[in-house]
């Protein structure tokens, strides 16, 4: 009964949706489709420009630099994001929450004061050079990939964090004991029974933070050096200086297809898009 | 006792300690802008040099800190309200749906939360121009209102996720008309989950800057662009105060947030 | 190979959080080779935590733990060959049910082909023939159970461990899975050791039974000595129904209590109730007759004046309310078919022959 009637009514409901449909599609997908035509030249059909990204010889050293980055902060948010994810599963009620709102800290603090914070800490004579120094080395991470590197994993372990948390809270602690009870040392019984069992979590937390690290903007153009740009930085550069609208198009429409699929494919393992979600609205609902 | 597991399953020291290592990266960078705000040094030296209130003092009687401010805050405002609205509509509408065609409608409305921000604003900036909207009011509150609908739709959603439907039921079969049906029943039980999104919709209009940066014009810029220009091209220390303000007000607006919230919490049980 | 069971010998085992009462508290029990112990008692008692201890999961504050006389107390649990049964079935879910049998036997690197051999044979024992390719979440809880109890038993442990495995099951399932359970113990003759706290599935399954209270154990036997010889008032209340009386005065021989003078016989006394100690006698109910309409009591029984306060119908019998004695205390008795005519309301005599009550310690 309850469904007939559900069937019966929808239009009205439909209705309620056409506001934000109609913002969504002339702010964002009206632009990107543009964005996608103007790929492929502005009169005619052309992959030329598709074609130029791997050929001009700038590109594709970009793209690769950027890959590799992200693949880098991707290995550090695991293995910061781990032991922290298990440790919250371990933490009673309070700690937890206490810990849930550490995580969200870089998440929710303005992304200029972030950038800036790393600039003081990173730069010459500051905090870590200084640090170094006492022992004799000269670390300057400012300009350098090394530091978008440090500054990065930052601000994106909390998407490591969140996903891997939700993934081994649903693992059952006895099954540990079982293993050992069964004969294994503890370290075989971790390999061999939790960490499979949390693979989800750390193949959708790799996933979201190698895509996220794929569009950074900000933090390697304040905290990186531009002769060491990632992709975002050279699409901010020829879309405002070159004004190379057709090879920004389609240089955009890459990072956006890469990032696309990415993301379907780390939904299909476990909801990325509602790990999002929970990120968002964690600060008021966090706290179990 | 079965609860007690520390004997049984340990947990080694080891990892505790990474779980504090790894709490200070969380939260130690963000503190150092602090110290930074007092620094009477012209400079981003760090230890700062001298304690004065001058950045203070700069950021709020210069006009140009002053008129970025007030920009952030009327775009952030406006583009909260638009997201809000049509947002917590959305929601409504597709609290209920079921089916493949709705699941398309949520992934859309979700997608600039995937998007790399960096190939919105790129997309964004080359129709805005032809459009004139580049350097606008319209062309800002528009791109932050698009973004903010995604933080408005969860938060809404999660709030009518706890919703029990039979309420409307009820409502109705004591002759009350769907709109004051809405109006008394649904909206009081929702409030929570709309001003959150509406405030996380503010929060990231506020602090939003790769598309700020592509909008900008020499007259009209905001905040988090104002502060992106100190640091690259004038060398000002008084982001230092600027990034004190805005992580204060962001933090008081959150704990604000949370605060209402439990108090309303423990006042409903 | 069949094992023919471990001892397992507790000494002054004691594991203590530094709450204000010991968990376990000095506890010494000796569990022979092949036999069905169970410990029982309520939540809290140390049960879970003495099975724990035993299977390494705890560590020992003091005390020693020996298998066939070889101290094990520091061994950690993998290193102690002990299966281990669980409440949650405990099964790992991304493995096969055979994958599941075999992890103890990978675990001891023994050769594919005979792993298959034992994980066939064990899968025969516990009737799941057929089933190694199923997953667990493809499986009932009663099936998932006898998963669980073959992977435990697979590798000949030196013991079985069972932490209240019935628990999660429901009543039905238990009675088929306690079959079971009692079954493969007799097929495999291993030492078995069993927590719950539920008295019935204990005394249906047990070879002995310690029965736990606060961290200590109150009294070691046989379920029928626990039910028939009661040491202490907390033994009788525990297992099964017992009318209790709290004596003012007892001397060698005689009872008193309010204006009844009873005897007791030898055997009828706890060892535990020595003079000074503070005593109660417990009757149970299906000991307890009414004589009622001008019936007396037989002489030599001990008697006590009652009022009927309601007549409970329990299917198979039915059990009088009864108020004892001037205080009107409480008390039980299970009805023949010859005392049929009572009303509710009716004064009576309750009287049980003495070589039935037991006086024990409080």
């Amino acid at each position: 009964m309850p469904g007939l009637a559900r069937r019966r009514t929808p239009s009205p409901q439909w209705l309620l949706l056409l506001p934000a449909l109609a913002l969504l599609t002339v702010i964002l997908l009206v632009p990107l489709g543009r964005s996608f035509s103007q790929s492929f030249g502005d009169t005619g059909w052309t992959l030329e420009h598709y074609k130029t990204l791997f050929t001009d010889g700038v590109t594709l050293t970009v793209l690769l630099r950027t890959a590799m980055t992200a693949a880098i902060v991707t290995v550090i948010a695991l293995l910061l994001g781990y032991p922290y994810a298990y440790l919250m599963t371990r933490a009673g009620p309070r700690l937890r929450g206490i810990m849930m709102v550490v995580v969200l800290v870089p998440f929710w603090t303005s992304v200029m004061a972030r950038n800036f914070a790393w600039i003081i800490i990173l730069q010459r004579n500051g905090p870590v050079d200084s640090f170094f120094q006492l022992f004799g080395l000269n670390v300057v991470l400012y300009e350098s990939v090394a530091g978008v590197t440090v500054a990065m994993s930052q601000v994106l372990l909390p998407f490591m964090v969140l996903p891997l948390f939700s993934a081994l809270s649903g693992i059952d602690r006895k099954l540990l004991l079982a293993a050992r009870g069964l004969g294994s040392h503890p370290v075989v019984a971790f390999w061999r029974i939790y960490w499979p069992l949390s693979r989800g979590g750390v193949v959708s937390g790799l996933i979201l933070v190698f895509t996220l690290s794929l569009g950074f903007y900000v933090t390697p153009a304040l905290v990186g050096s531009p002769q060491q740009s990632l992709v975002a930085q050279l699409l901010g550069q020829r879309t405002t200086q070159l004004l190379d609208f057709e090879g920004a198009s389609a240089l955009g429409m890459l990072v956006l297809i890469v990032t696309l699929v990415l993301v379907a494919w780390a939904n299909r393992i476990g909801g990325t898009i509602s790990a999002i979600g929970v990120a968002a609205s964690a600060p008021t609902k966090g706290r179990p | 006792m079965r609860t007690r597991t520390r004997g049984v399953d340990p947990i080694p020291w080891w990892l505790k300690l990474t779980a504090v290592a790894v709490g200070l990266y969380f939260i130690l960078p963000t503190l150092f802008v602090i110290p930074m705000s007092f620094s009477s040094a012209s400079t981003f030296q760090f230890p700062p040099r001298g304690f004065s209130l001058r950045l203070y003092e700069n950021f709020f009687t210069n006009p140009a800190w002053l008129d970025a401010l007030g920009n952030s805050v009327i775009v952030a405002v406006l583009a909260a309200s638009l997201a809000t609205l049509v947002g917590t509509t959305a929601a409504l509408g597709l609290h209920n749906l079921r089916g493949r065609l709705a699941r398309y409608v949520r992934t859309l409305l979700m997608i600039s939360m995937v998007t790399p921000a960096i190939v919105i604003a790129v997309a964004i900036y080359i129709s805005f121009l032809q459009w004139q909207l580049v350097g606008t009011f319209p062309g800002y509150v528009l791109a932050h209102a698009a973004i903010g609908v995604p933080f408005v739709l969860v938060s809404v959603t999660s709030a009518l996720g706890g919703f029990d439907p039979k309420l409307l039921r009820a409502s109705s079969s004591l002759g009350a008309t769907p709109l004051r049906t809405f109006l008394t029943v649904t909206m009081p039980l929702i409030r929570r989950g709309i001003v959150t999104g509406a405030v996380f919709a503010f929060v990231t209009s506020f602090d939003e800057v790769v598309i700020a940066l592509f909008l900008r014009a020499p007259t009209l810029e905001t905040l988090p662009v104002k502060m992106y220009n100190s640091v690259t091209v004038e060398i000002d220390p008084t982001i230092a105060a600027s990034s004190s303000v805005v992580v204060t007000a962001v933090t008081s607006i959150c704990l604000v947030l949370q605060f209402v919230g439990s108090r309303k919490k423990t006042a409903g049980s | 190979m069949p094992t023919s069971g471990t001892q397992i010998r507790l000494t002054g085992v004691t594991k203590d959080y530094g709450l204000a009462v010991p968990a376990v508290d000095d506890v010494s029990l000796t569990i022979e080779p092949g036999e069905f112990m169970t410990l029982l008692g309520p939540s809290g008692s140390g049960k879970t935590t003495t099975l724990n201890l035993i299977a390494g999961f705890e560590t020992l504050t003091s005390g020693t733990i020996e298998f066939n006389s070889a101290d094990v107390s520091s061994l950690p649990p993998h290193k102690r060959n002990l299966g281990m049964l669980f409440q949650n079935y405990a099964l790992f879910p991304h493995m096969t049910v055979a994958q599941n049998v075999a992890y103890p036997l990978r675990e001891r690197k023994l050769p594919k082909a005979e792993i298959a051999r034992k994980v066939a044979e064990v899968l025969e024992l516990v009737q799941l023939t057929g089933r190694d390719g199923h997953h667990p979440s493809q499986l009932s809880g009663g099936q998932q159970q006898r998963v669980a109890l073959a992977r435990a038993i697979v590798f000949d442990p030196n013991a079985l461990l069972l932490d209240e495995p019935l628990g999660a099951l429901d009543r039905n399932l238990r009675g088929a899975l306690q079959a079971e359970i009692h079954r493969i113990h007799q097929e495999v003759g291993t030492t078995f050791v069993f927590v719950t706290h539920d008295q019935e599935e204990a005394m249906n399954l047990s070879d002995r039974i310690a029965l736990f209270n606060n961290g200590r154990i109150e009294q070691v036997g046989t379920p029928e000595a626990l039910y028939q010889r009661p040491e202490t008032l907390f033994t009788a209340r525990f297992l099964g129904d017992s009318n209790v009386f709290e004596p003012s005065k007892t001397a060698d021989g005689t009872i008193v209590w309010e204006n009844c003078v009873w005897a007791t016989e030898p055997g009828t006394v706890s060892d535990l109730t020595k003079a000074g100690t503070r005593a109660a006698l417990v009757v149970r109910p299906e000991d307890v007759h009414i004589a009622a309409d001008g019936d007396v009591a037989p002489t030599g029984a001990n008697a006590v004046a009652a009022t009927i306060r309601d007549i409970e119908y329990m299917g198979a019998y039915r059990t009088a309310v009864l108020s004892l004695g001037q205080s009107g205390t409480v008390g039980r008795a299970r009805l023949g078919a010859l005392e049929s005519g009572l009303t509710v309301g009716q004064s009576v005599t309750a009287w049980w022959h003495v070589g039935r009550q037991r006086l024990v310690a409080v």
